[in-house]
């Protein structure tokens, strides 16, 4: 499979400060905010964006993972079901200002489901979405992003991977993989 | 693996570890659902269960119901002493009735053994099995040794005896095949009368005195005494069992290392379990009890999945 980096470690980093200042630009000291990675690879993502404002001088953010495989919507349509992660989080959300945090966003789908799974928590006041990478023009549901890293035009059978060093790939990188030709 | 090995789950025997496995995964991520301010999950809101209750129950009807409302499923409860069983219905008629109406899955209590795996081969649905006879109890093995795994870490190479009542018991046979198979070792213990001829044929090792098993155990699963399954007297009474086969606080005290004391319920407080004992520390029998939901949630789910939906007509 024929494969472009979009982005390496340079660039991410870039990028990822961009969003945490996107963040503090409209959360101001987060006390309302909860910032919620959404499982397996949205956390990651967090991960990082949680050291930045820390280096920024915005400690003890409020946050949690989300695992919506118990919500998505084509449970009993794929051949096997998908492995559930943790979902760990320990605040009440009633009223708060929720931003869900994941590396890619595709068709729309997982972040209906998160939408959905966040309920059990209490009713937030707001729900943001936050992503590394939006594959645009390939959604399948009225899903926008407020903060965007990058956008990329893919076909659907193409792969946008986001790989991080602390995760044992060789560096920070995110690739488009292209589908195989006929 | 991700999907289970099995389309039915009649019996512990029929499962590899790595459905053991798969279960106990997806059952610590239900137990998170169920301790949410909001417990519940729509994955299984297009299907109907039906619980078939042949024979009398309370904490496992109670736990299936509320395992398949917390996942969204429609839920149908039948049992035997309303129905047209006394009518002299067969089984398969009843069930056949209640499929046509659109059934899903079927969860059956039933006092014969067997009676699940018969089912099986007859209808065309999802059968889980909640106790047939003195045979199998397969969820309540699963969630014992979700217990005990939770509460020790692994099962791999622990030591757990099953004291009581092993020839009229289905939680004996079904943890015992369960333990084995994630690698713990088994100890039944009981009165002579109350053990099967032929049980060290299954490896498992056998005692007659109690102080030595629980020695030697890191968990002690304590069994009733089924007195409704009893035909005759198997032993003078019971104070006598009490005194040889009961666990107290002295006898715990007493004992070099601390043993996790379980309890498949409902307890005999004085018989098999003084009060003390089953209100102590080293106790785990409610969490067995909340485990319990858990892993039938997991079950069912990972169940309903192997059943892909079909939009035809």
């Amino acid at each position: 499979m024929d494969k472009k980096k979009l982005l390496d470690a340079r660039n991410i980093d870039i990028t990822l400060n961009r969003l945490a200042r996107q963040l503090i630009e409209n959360h101001d000291d987060f006390k309302d905010t909860v910032l919620i990675g959404l499982q397996s690879r949205g956390i990651h993502v967090m991960d990082k964006l949680l050291h930045i404002l820390k280096s920024c001088g915005i400690e003890n953010v409020a946050s949690g993972t989300l695992d919506i495989t118990f919500f998505r919507d084509d449970f009993r349509r794929r051949t096997s079901p998908l492995q559930p992660s943790m979902t760990k989080i320990n605040v009440l959300l009633e009223g708060k200002k929720v931003v869900f945090i994941d590396d890619v966003l595709f068709t729309g789908r997982s972040v209906r489901s998160a939408m959905d799974a966040i309920q059990s928590f209490g009713r937030p006041a707001e729900i943001e979405l936050l992503v590394l990478i939006d594959r645009r023009f390939s959604r399948e549901l009225p899903i926008q992003p407020d903060y965007v890293g990058q956008q990329v035009d893919s076909l659907a059978g193409d792969r946008v991977s986001v790989e991080w060093k602390d995760q044992n790939a060789s560096e920070n990188a995110v690739y488009l993989e292209f589908a195989e030709n006929e | 693996m991700s999907e289970l090995s099995v389309n039915h789950l009649l019996g512990i025997k029929y499962l590899q570890s790595e459905d053991i496995e798969l279960i106990f995964q997806t059952a610590q991520q239900f137990k998170e659902v169920i301790n949410r301010p909001i417990k519940k999950v729509p994955s299984l809101r297009d299907i109907t269960v039906a619980n078939l209750f042949f024979e009398n129950s309370t904490r496992t009807r109670l736990s299936f119901e509320l395992a398949e409302k917390r996942l969204s499923a429609d839920v149908v409860n039948f049992s035997a002493s309303s129905s047209s069983v006394s009518k002299g219905e067969t089984l398969i008629d009843t069930v056949n009735n209640i499929l046509s109406m659109k059934v899903d899955m079927v969860v059956m209590r039933h006092p014969k053994p067997g009676a699940a795996y018969f089912l099986s081969q007859h209808v065309d649905s999802i059968i889980i099995n909640a106790g047939d006879g003195a045979h199998e109890h397969p969820t309540q093995a699963l969630l014992d040794s979700f217990s005990i795994q939770e509460k020790l870490g692994s099962l791999a190479g622990k030591k757990v005896v099953i004291v009581g009542d092993i020839l009229h018991s289905r939680v004996a046979l079904s943890n015992i095949l369960c333990l084995q198979k994630m690698g713990a070792e088994v100890e039944v213990c009981g009165p002579s009368t109350l053990i099967p001829k032929h049980i060290s044929s299954l490896g498992v090792r056998v005692s007659h005195d109690l102080r030595k098993s629980l020695e030697w155990c890191d968990v002690a699963n304590m069994l009733r005494v089924q007195h409704e399954r009893q035909d005759l007297k198997y032993f003078p009474s019971i104070r006598e069992y009490s005194q040889l086969f009961g666990i107290n606080k002295e006898l715990l005290n007493d004992l070099k290392e601390k043993i996790v004391i379980m309890h498949p319920g409902p307890i005999n407080r004085g018989v098999e379990i003084s009060t003390d004992v089953a209100d102590s520390d080293q106790s785990i029998i409610l969490n067995q009890v909340e485990n319990g939901v858990a892993i039938r949630m997991a079950v069912l789910y990972l169940l309903a999945a192997k059943k892909e939906i079909s939009f035809s007509a």
